[in-house]
Protein backbone atom coordinates (compact mmCIF):
# COMPACT_ATOMS: atom_id res chain seq x y z
CA UNK A 1 0.00 0.00 0.00
CA UNK A 2 1.44 3.55 -1.27
CA UNK A 3 2.27 5.52 1.98
CA UNK A 4 -0.76 8.46 2.00
CA UNK A 5 -0.25 11.01 4.98
CA UNK A 6 -2.99 13.37 3.44
CA UNK A 7 -5.47 10.72 3.02
CA UNK A 8 -8.91 11.62 4.56
CA UNK A 9 -11.58 9.31 5.77
CA UNK A 10 -14.68 9.08 3.55
CA UNK A 11 -17.55 6.93 3.10
CA UNK A 12 -20.12 5.96 0.52
CA UNK A 13 -23.80 4.56 1.16
CA UNK A 14 -25.90 3.60 -1.71
CA UNK A 15 -29.56 1.91 -2.10
CA UNK A 16 -28.83 -0.21 -5.16
CA UNK A 17 -31.20 -2.10 -7.13
CA UNK A 18 -31.13 -5.50 -7.41
CA UNK A 19 -29.50 -5.61 -11.41
CA UNK A 20 -26.17 -6.41 -12.76
CA UNK A 21 -25.42 -2.82 -13.44
CA UNK A 22 -25.82 -2.29 -9.63
CA UNK A 23 -23.02 -5.12 -9.29
CA UNK A 24 -20.73 -2.83 -11.67
CA UNK A 25 -21.04 0.26 -9.90
CA UNK A 26 -20.58 -1.45 -6.31
CA UNK A 27 -17.66 -2.52 -7.71
CA UNK A 28 -16.86 0.94 -9.44
CA UNK A 29 -17.18 2.63 -6.20
CA UNK A 30 -15.62 0.43 -3.85
CA UNK A 31 -12.35 0.63 -6.00
CA UNK A 32 -12.47 4.62 -6.30
CA UNK A 33 -12.56 4.74 -2.65
CA UNK A 34 -9.94 2.29 -2.26
CA UNK A 35 -7.88 3.95 -4.48
CA UNK A 36 -8.38 6.92 -2.85
CA UNK A 37 -7.49 5.30 0.17
CA UNK A 38 -4.14 4.74 -0.94
CA UNK A 39 -4.45 0.50 -2.01
CA UNK A 40 -2.13 -0.63 -4.77
CA UNK A 41 -2.89 -2.10 -7.70
CA UNK A 42 -3.20 -5.76 -6.55
CA UNK A 43 -5.07 -4.75 -3.68
CA UNK A 44 -7.64 -2.83 -5.85
CA UNK A 45 -8.13 -5.72 -7.92
CA UNK A 46 -8.47 -7.93 -4.60
CA UNK A 47 -11.37 -5.43 -2.83
CA UNK A 48 -12.96 -4.73 -6.42
CA UNK A 49 -13.33 -8.39 -6.75
CA UNK A 50 -14.72 -9.24 -3.26
CA UNK A 51 -17.56 -6.37 -3.81
CA UNK A 52 -18.32 -7.57 -6.66
CA UNK A 53 -18.54 -11.44 -5.58
CA UNK A 54 -20.03 -9.63 -2.90
CA UNK A 55 -22.87 -7.98 -4.42
CA UNK A 56 -23.71 -10.35 -7.17
CA UNK A 57 -24.59 -13.00 -3.67
CA UNK A 58 -26.68 -9.82 -3.12
CA UNK A 59 -28.71 -9.77 -6.14
CA UNK A 60 -28.62 -13.13 -7.25
CA UNK A 61 -29.05 -15.29 -4.21
CA UNK A 62 -30.29 -12.70 -2.03
CA UNK A 63 -32.88 -10.45 -3.66
CA UNK A 64 -33.11 -13.03 -6.83
CA UNK A 65 -33.19 -9.62 -9.16
CA UNK A 66 -36.51 -8.62 -7.52
CA UNK A 67 -37.37 -4.90 -8.35
CA UNK A 68 -38.77 -4.54 -5.11
CA UNK A 69 -36.21 -5.65 -2.97
CA UNK A 70 -32.85 -2.93 -2.52
CA UNK A 71 -29.20 -3.50 -1.64
CA UNK A 72 -27.54 -1.37 0.70
CA UNK A 73 -24.17 -1.03 0.30
CA UNK A 74 -21.44 1.52 1.93
CA UNK A 75 -17.82 1.53 1.58
CA UNK A 76 -15.42 3.73 4.13
CA UNK A 77 -12.23 4.12 5.51
CA UNK A 78 -10.36 5.13 8.04
CA UNK A 79 -6.68 5.29 9.28
CA UNK A 80 -6.63 1.99 9.83
CA UNK A 81 -9.49 0.01 7.82
CA UNK A 82 -11.21 -0.12 4.42
CA UNK A 83 -14.65 -1.48 5.40
CA UNK A 84 -17.43 -2.40 2.86
CA UNK A 85 -21.19 -3.10 3.82
CA UNK A 86 -23.60 -5.28 1.73
CA UNK A 87 -27.10 -6.30 2.80
CA UNK A 88 -29.41 -7.82 1.40
CA UNK A 89 -33.51 -8.09 1.48
CA UNK A 90 -33.57 -12.01 1.07
CA UNK A 91 -35.05 -14.85 3.12
CA UNK A 92 -30.71 -15.35 4.34
CA UNK A 93 -29.13 -19.10 4.34
CA UNK A 94 -27.36 -21.24 6.50
CA UNK A 95 -24.01 -20.29 6.56
CA UNK A 96 -22.67 -23.21 7.80
CA UNK A 97 -23.86 -25.15 5.07
CA UNK A 98 -21.68 -23.30 2.24
CA UNK A 99 -20.24 -26.49 0.86
CA UNK A 100 -16.60 -26.49 0.46
CA UNK A 101 -15.08 -25.35 -3.30
CA UNK A 102 -11.44 -27.20 -3.17
CA UNK A 103 -13.16 -30.89 -1.93
CA UNK A 104 -12.51 -32.98 -4.38
CA UNK A 105 -16.33 -33.96 -4.56
CA UNK A 106 -17.11 -30.29 -5.23
CA UNK A 107 -13.68 -29.27 -7.66
CA UNK A 108 -15.69 -29.84 -10.82
CA UNK A 109 -18.86 -27.40 -9.49
CA UNK A 110 -19.87 -24.97 -12.05
CA UNK A 111 -20.41 -22.67 -9.00
CA UNK A 112 -19.87 -22.16 -5.31
CA UNK A 113 -16.63 -20.14 -5.52
CA UNK A 114 -17.70 -16.52 -4.40
CA UNK A 115 -17.17 -16.97 -0.51
CA UNK A 116 -14.31 -18.67 -0.84
CA UNK A 117 -13.15 -15.77 -3.26
CA UNK A 118 -14.00 -12.85 -1.25
CA UNK A 119 -12.47 -14.75 1.59
CA UNK A 120 -9.10 -14.93 -0.20
CA UNK A 121 -8.93 -11.33 -0.91
CA UNK A 122 -10.25 -9.89 2.57
CA UNK A 123 -8.55 -9.35 5.69
CA UNK A 124 -12.26 -10.10 7.38
CA UNK A 125 -15.00 -11.70 6.23
CA UNK A 126 -18.48 -11.67 8.40
CA UNK A 127 -21.68 -12.53 7.75
CA UNK A 128 -24.80 -11.88 9.58
CA UNK A 129 -28.71 -12.52 9.80
CA UNK A 130 -30.58 -9.51 9.67
CA UNK A 131 -34.00 -8.69 11.46
CA UNK A 132 -37.03 -9.09 9.86
CA UNK A 133 -34.94 -10.52 7.11
CA UNK A 134 -32.28 -10.19 5.01
CA UNK A 135 -28.15 -11.01 4.93
CA UNK A 136 -25.38 -8.42 5.46
CA UNK A 137 -21.76 -8.86 4.96
CA UNK A 138 -19.05 -7.20 6.25
CA UNK A 139 -15.81 -6.89 4.00
CA UNK A 140 -12.58 -5.55 5.57
CA UNK A 141 -8.91 -4.76 4.24
CA UNK A 142 -6.33 -3.47 7.21
CA UNK A 143 -4.73 -0.27 5.50
CA UNK A 144 -1.06 -1.89 5.95
CA UNK A 145 2.20 0.54 5.36
CA UNK A 146 4.41 -1.82 3.05
CA UNK B 1 -20.68 -5.87 -25.51
CA UNK B 2 -18.21 -7.26 -22.71
CA UNK B 3 -16.52 -10.08 -24.27
CA UNK B 4 -15.63 -11.05 -27.95
CA UNK B 5 -14.52 -14.01 -29.05
CA UNK B 6 -12.86 -14.78 -32.50
CA UNK B 7 -12.61 -18.46 -33.82
CA UNK B 8 -10.50 -19.50 -35.95
CA UNK B 9 -9.30 -22.87 -37.30
CA UNK B 10 -6.09 -24.10 -37.11
CA UNK B 11 -5.77 -27.32 -38.47
CA UNK B 12 -8.13 -29.53 -36.68
CA UNK B 13 -7.83 -27.26 -33.62
CA UNK B 14 -10.69 -24.59 -33.10
CA UNK B 15 -8.91 -21.35 -31.61
CA UNK B 16 -11.20 -19.37 -29.06
CA UNK B 17 -9.53 -15.56 -28.88
CA UNK B 18 -11.36 -14.78 -25.95
CA UNK B 19 -11.18 -10.49 -25.28
CA UNK B 20 -13.02 -8.23 -22.43
CA UNK B 21 -14.85 -9.74 -19.46
CA UNK B 22 -15.82 -12.92 -18.36
CA UNK B 23 -18.53 -12.16 -15.64
CA UNK B 24 -21.99 -12.93 -14.61
CA UNK B 25 -24.00 -11.92 -17.49
CA UNK B 26 -23.45 -11.53 -21.02
CA UNK B 27 -19.79 -12.62 -20.89
CA UNK B 28 -20.16 -15.43 -18.91
CA UNK B 29 -23.12 -16.56 -21.20
CA UNK B 30 -21.75 -16.04 -24.60
CA UNK B 31 -19.00 -18.31 -24.22
CA UNK B 32 -20.99 -20.77 -22.67
CA UNK B 33 -22.78 -20.46 -25.69
CA UNK B 34 -20.07 -20.44 -28.18
CA UNK B 35 -18.89 -23.60 -26.25
CA UNK B 36 -21.79 -25.64 -26.44
CA UNK B 37 -22.29 -24.54 -29.75
CA UNK B 38 -18.72 -25.92 -30.91
CA UNK B 39 -19.41 -29.19 -29.46
CA UNK B 40 -22.80 -29.48 -30.78
CA UNK B 41 -20.95 -29.53 -34.44
CA UNK B 42 -19.11 -31.96 -33.18
CA UNK B 43 -15.43 -30.31 -31.98
CA UNK B 44 -13.36 -32.05 -30.36
CA UNK B 45 -10.07 -30.04 -29.96
CA UNK B 46 -10.63 -26.68 -28.60
CA UNK B 47 -8.14 -24.11 -27.58
CA UNK B 48 -9.18 -20.91 -25.16
CA UNK B 49 -6.50 -18.21 -25.97
CA UNK B 50 -7.07 -15.97 -22.94
CA UNK B 51 -4.57 -13.90 -23.26
CA UNK B 52 -6.68 -10.73 -23.83
CA UNK B 53 -9.38 -11.36 -20.96
CA UNK B 54 -9.22 -8.31 -18.94
CA UNK B 55 -11.25 -9.80 -16.07
CA UNK B 56 -13.08 -12.99 -14.54
CA UNK B 57 -15.16 -13.34 -11.64
CA UNK B 58 -16.30 -16.58 -10.08
CA UNK B 59 -18.90 -17.12 -12.92
CA UNK B 60 -16.64 -17.08 -15.61
CA UNK B 61 -14.32 -19.38 -13.46
CA UNK B 62 -17.53 -21.07 -13.46
CA UNK B 63 -17.93 -21.25 -17.21
CA UNK B 64 -14.22 -22.10 -17.76
CA UNK B 65 -15.13 -25.42 -15.71
CA UNK B 66 -18.57 -26.34 -17.44
CA UNK B 67 -17.02 -25.77 -20.61
CA UNK B 68 -13.89 -28.35 -20.14
CA UNK B 69 -16.92 -30.90 -18.15
CA UNK B 70 -18.90 -30.46 -21.81
CA UNK B 71 -15.95 -31.03 -24.33
CA UNK B 72 -14.59 -33.93 -22.10
CA UNK B 73 -17.43 -35.73 -21.88
CA UNK B 74 -18.49 -35.62 -25.71
CA UNK B 75 -15.18 -37.08 -26.22
CA UNK B 76 -12.72 -33.70 -27.25
CA UNK B 77 -10.27 -31.59 -25.36
CA UNK B 78 -10.56 -28.35 -24.02
CA UNK B 79 -7.11 -26.92 -23.02
CA UNK B 80 -6.05 -23.68 -22.09
CA UNK B 81 -3.75 -20.46 -23.66
CA UNK B 82 -1.89 -17.67 -22.58
CA UNK B 83 -3.33 -17.18 -18.95
CA UNK B 84 -2.63 -13.42 -17.41
CA UNK B 85 -1.62 -12.83 -13.82
CA UNK B 86 -4.97 -12.53 -12.66
CA UNK B 87 -6.63 -15.55 -14.46
CA UNK B 88 -3.45 -17.33 -13.55
CA UNK B 89 -3.60 -16.53 -9.73
CA UNK B 90 -7.66 -17.19 -9.62
CA UNK B 91 -7.30 -20.65 -11.55
CA UNK B 92 -4.59 -21.22 -8.49
CA UNK B 93 -6.56 -20.11 -5.65
CA UNK B 94 -9.44 -22.24 -6.23
CA UNK B 95 -6.93 -25.06 -7.37
CA UNK B 96 -7.78 -25.06 -11.19
CA UNK B 97 -4.65 -24.57 -12.58
CA UNK B 98 -3.73 -28.32 -12.61
CA UNK B 99 -7.59 -29.40 -14.04
CA UNK B 100 -6.52 -27.70 -17.15
CA UNK B 101 -3.58 -28.12 -19.54
CA UNK B 102 -2.52 -24.44 -19.71
CA UNK B 103 -0.40 -23.69 -22.23
CA UNK B 104 1.81 -19.89 -23.17
CA UNK B 105 2.94 -20.52 -26.56
CA UNK B 106 0.42 -21.10 -29.21
CA UNK B 107 2.09 -23.85 -31.31
CA UNK B 108 2.96 -25.72 -28.80
CA UNK B 109 -0.52 -25.81 -27.30
CA UNK B 110 -1.67 -26.99 -30.97
CA UNK B 111 0.69 -30.19 -30.97
CA UNK B 112 -0.58 -31.11 -27.57
CA UNK B 113 -3.58 -31.89 -28.58
CA UNK B 114 -3.46 -35.82 -28.94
Amino acid sequence: MRDNKHHVPETVERSLESTLDSVDSAEELAVGVAQRAGFDEDDLMKIGMAVRESMVNAVVHGNRYNAHKKVRFSVGHNSERFTVRIADEGEGFDFSALPDPLAPENLMRTSGRGIFLIRSFMDEFDMRHLEPGGTEVTLVKYKVSK
Amino acid sequence: MSVKLNVRQVGDVTVVDVAGRITLGEGSSALRDALREMVGKGQKKILLNLGEVSYIDSSGIGELVSGFTTVTNSGGQLKLLNLNKRVKDLLQITKLYTVFDVHDDEASAIRSFA
